[in-house]
């Protein structure tokens, strides 16, 4: 297995650290290590296994039971599409779809030049306002097919500028 | 525990408060259908759905296997509505079950199969997709087919409870859940230690040993001296696959099957034994008197020594040089005998036939070779023996008693038949190091104090004449790991350690007959909790019928030293006996 680097590991120890009085630290663990590394690879996962006695088969099935963790580098900004019964009814799959064809990326994939990951969302709770797009946190409310290039531009130029958007 | 008042199907009971319902049924005289259940809450992940009864106080239908029994409360298992209900989940599990029953090897004892049959589950009655098949064929100890798993749990909580290892776990979720060694890997390519436990609990056809059953007849094809050589524990136990009560020894006749099934020589594995208690006994007896690496630990059982190469790299110098006996006694025929017979030991073919699964792997190693030709060419579990002895038609229970080939080589004492339970390398060791350091032998002959048949850690200290030998044993990772641990911090207190991969030794080892209480149905409720302590004592009662107790004493073996190897340790011994180990990455590249 490829090795992580001196740095890498303290880092993950110390987080594992961080929790180590909880009675069932696993997910406070991976939520800290997919926020500071932005996903959870096999490696990863050993060193934690390491720290919290939890055996690796364990800790890769939380990682793959949960959307929110990530075995691979996820984007700069990950899509967020909600494909909640709510969202779905208001059309949520045409828009996951237009997502798709313009990005040329799979729901779960990401993007060759790193920018953006498409990913697909059990409900998460805005259905007042389907189909919801999350971009990085921010909510775009009642989607249409025909805005999804628009939003992507906006981000695809915010890049090219250096902005945040 | 207070008893409490229940009813099943309207008839008055007295139970144990806190029992599932699974349980008080039990107690009650009533075995409901179930699945995932298992060995006393071992597992009861409530998963299956299988056991569904209907209970007053509750809403809708119970998994009587996590649901608690209470007062007052009214329990059906036979209404239209549990009966129909239990039928539907069974019929959902086949939903998604590659049902080529015919092709596996589990039918007979495939759990699945036998709740389909007392439900009544009618076939196709659900129609609809398939979940993702993941095939694993390349570990050479065990295989995995997800297409026959029923995401039940057992495996994942054996090998968690036994080894303390958990290789396997849920990957994914929903329809698209599996179960798996981390990433999909193969248990080849992840610190799986082949041990086999698994095996032994899977319900259906999902988890199996890599069947070697096809390279012996090849063999055969081939027109090879196929010479077999039979574990200790195996005849513990094959008996149970023909209707034996559980701990009847069958040696007899299961040496007459050998011989039917074709086998142009049969031995027994405890001549082999024999030599590595000559072997490990004098290195043991050379570590202590030359200040060699202390504790020793013996290295028969090839799920510890993977274990060890995995995670105590740093302890590999403790382990025994000694190979495992069914090693040494393949590399013995490949030599001495095959120059006795003028036989080019390229065309003879050893099988052994063994209560592990990880015994399929140890062959494959390449320190298990002598000049490039393996010591054993084929390792069949006591499962498949009695599969070859079931399709050659041979009537099991019909046949003579016989006794093992004895011509150059083959003869045995009590001492090697131990081995195949939990303390019985150390007992065996024990004897012959007494001898060397007294002279004389030990009177009682048996060390009760390193005896036992289940899992966890025994310690004794020995007075030999002034030398005080302090042992421990310990069977099951989950154990080894504290007497390790202290070694790695230099708080052990031992000269000697045996360890062995499987909870009991070798008489619960991962190539050993099933046991479920739905297929043994004149055993007692309790042969879970006793099969181990029953397998135990058929070695027990055969080493006492033994003339010939210590391995010091075996005449061939003598006879063996002196007109081939020369003497214990010798560098001929090194050459054939001993092998090395080399620690191992667990999550390995995968390219």
């Amino acid at each position: 297995m490829a090795k992580l680097q001196a740095a890498a590991t303290a880092k993950i120890e110390e987080i594992c650290a961080r929790y180590k009085d909880e009675k069932t630290p696993l997910m406070m663990i991976l939520s800290d290590i997919q926020n500071e590394y932005g996903y959870i690879p096999l490696e990863v996962q050993e060193v934690v296994s390491k720290q919290t006695g939890i055996p690796v088969a364990e800790i890769y099935g939380v990682v793959t039971f949960y959307s929110f963790f990530s075995l691979t580098p996820k984007g700069k900004y990950v899509i967020g599409c909600c494909l909640g019964t709510a969202c779905y009814v208001k059309g949520a799959g045409q828009v996951i779809d237009k997502f798709s064809e313009i990005l040329h990326i799979q729901p779960g994939q990401t993007t060759e030049d790193g920018l953006f990951t498409l990913d697909a969302l059990r409900c998460i709770g805005a259905c007042g306002i389907a189909p919801a797009v999350s971009i990085n946190g921010k909510v775009f409310p009642k989607v249409a097919t025909a805005q999804v290039a628009d939003i992507i531009e906006q981000y695809r130029n915010a890049e090219k500028e250096g902005q945040e958007v | 525990m207070s008893k409490i008042n229940i009813k099943i199907e309207g008839i008055a009971y007295q139970v144990e408060e806190g029992m599932t319902i699974l349980e008080a049924a039990k107690a009650c005289g009533y075995e409901i259908p179930s699945l995932c259940a298992f060995n006393h809450g071992e597992c009861n992940a409530g998963s299956c759905r299988v056991c569904l009864v209907e209970a007053t106080g509750a809403r809708g239908l119970v998994a009587s296997c996590v649901y608690p029994v209470a007062e007052g409360m009214e329990i059906r298992i036979s209404s239209p509505k549990a009966v129909e209900a239990r039928r539907a989940s069974v019929e959902l599990l086949l939903s998604n079950h590659n049902k080529n029953c015919q092709q596996c090897d589990k039918n007979g004892q495939c759990e699945l199969l036998h709740v389909a049959s007392l439900t009544g589950a009618r076939d196709n009655a659900f129609e609809g997709a398939h979940s993702e098949t993941h095939l694993d064929y390349v570990a050479p100890g065990l295989v995995r087919d997800t297409s026959k798993c029923i995401l039940c749990g057992r495996c994942v909580a054996r090998c968690q409870n036994a080894q303390g290892i958990g290789i396997l776990g849920f990957e994914n979720r929903g329809f698209e859940t599996f179960i798996s060694p981390a990433g999909d890997r193969s248990f080849a390519d992840s610190p799986c230690i082949q041990c086999g436990q698994c095996v032994n609990v899977c319900p259906t056809g999902a988890l199996m040993e890599h069947s070697e059953i096809d390279r012996v007849d090849e063999a055969f094809k081939a027109g090879k001296h196929v010479i077999v050589q039979a574990a200790p524990a195996v005849r513990a136990a094959l008996g149970e696959e023909f209707g034996y009560p559980v701990g009847t020894p069958v040696t007899g006749k299961m040496i007459a099957a050998l011989r039917r099934l074709g086998f142009e020589r049969v031995y027994d594995v405890n001549f082999g034994a024999d030599l590595t208690i000559m072997e490990e006994g004098t290195e043991l007896l050379g570590r202590l008197k030359n200040g060699g690496v202390l504790p020793m630990i013996t290295s028969c059982s090839p799920g510890w020594v993977n274990y060890a190469e995995y995670n105590y790299g740093d302890l590999l110098p403790h382990l025994s040089s000694c190979k495992s006996p069914h090693q040494m006694q393949g590399a013995i025929i490949k030599s001495y005998w095959a120059s006795q017979h003028g036989i080019d030991p390229k065309d003879i073919f050893v099988v052994s036939v063994m209560p592990c699964v990880a015994k399929k792997f140890e062959k494959e190693r390449e320190q298990e070779k002598v000049n490039g030709i393996p010591d054993v060419d084929a390792v069949i579990t006591t499962r498949e023996l009695a599969r070859m002895i079931k399709r050659s038609g041979i009537l099991f229970n019909r046949l003579p008693d016989e006794e093992w080939d004895e011509d150059i080589m083959g003869d045995y004492t009590g001492a090697g038949v131990i081995f195949g339970v939990t303390g019985g390398v150390m007992e065996a060791a024990l004897r012959t190091v007494y001898h060397v350091l007294t002279g004389k032998e030990h009177e009682k002959i048996v060390f009760e104090e390193v005896r036992g048949h289940e899992g966890g850690i025994r310690e004794a200290s020995i007075d030999i004449n002034g030398t005080v030998i302090n042992v421990a044993i310990a069977s099951g990772m989950r154990s080894a790991k504290v007497l390790l641990d202290d070694i790695r911090e230099g708080k052990s207190k031992y000269h000697f350690i045996e360890i062995m991969g499987c909870p009991g030794g070798c008489i619960n080892g991962g190539g050993q007959p099933y046991i479920r209480s739905c297929f043994l149905p004149n055993e007692s409720d309790d042969i879970m909790d006793t099969y181990k302590e029953k397998r135990a004592k058929a070695l027990y009662s055969e080493d006492e019928r033994q003339v010939l107790r210590q391995s010091h004493n075996n005449p061939q073996i003598k006879e063996l030293y002196d007109k081939f190897l020369g003497e214990p340790n010798s560098h001929k011994a090194h050459e054939l006996l001993h092998t090395s180990y080399a620690e191992r990455e667990g999550f390995n590249e995968i390219k």
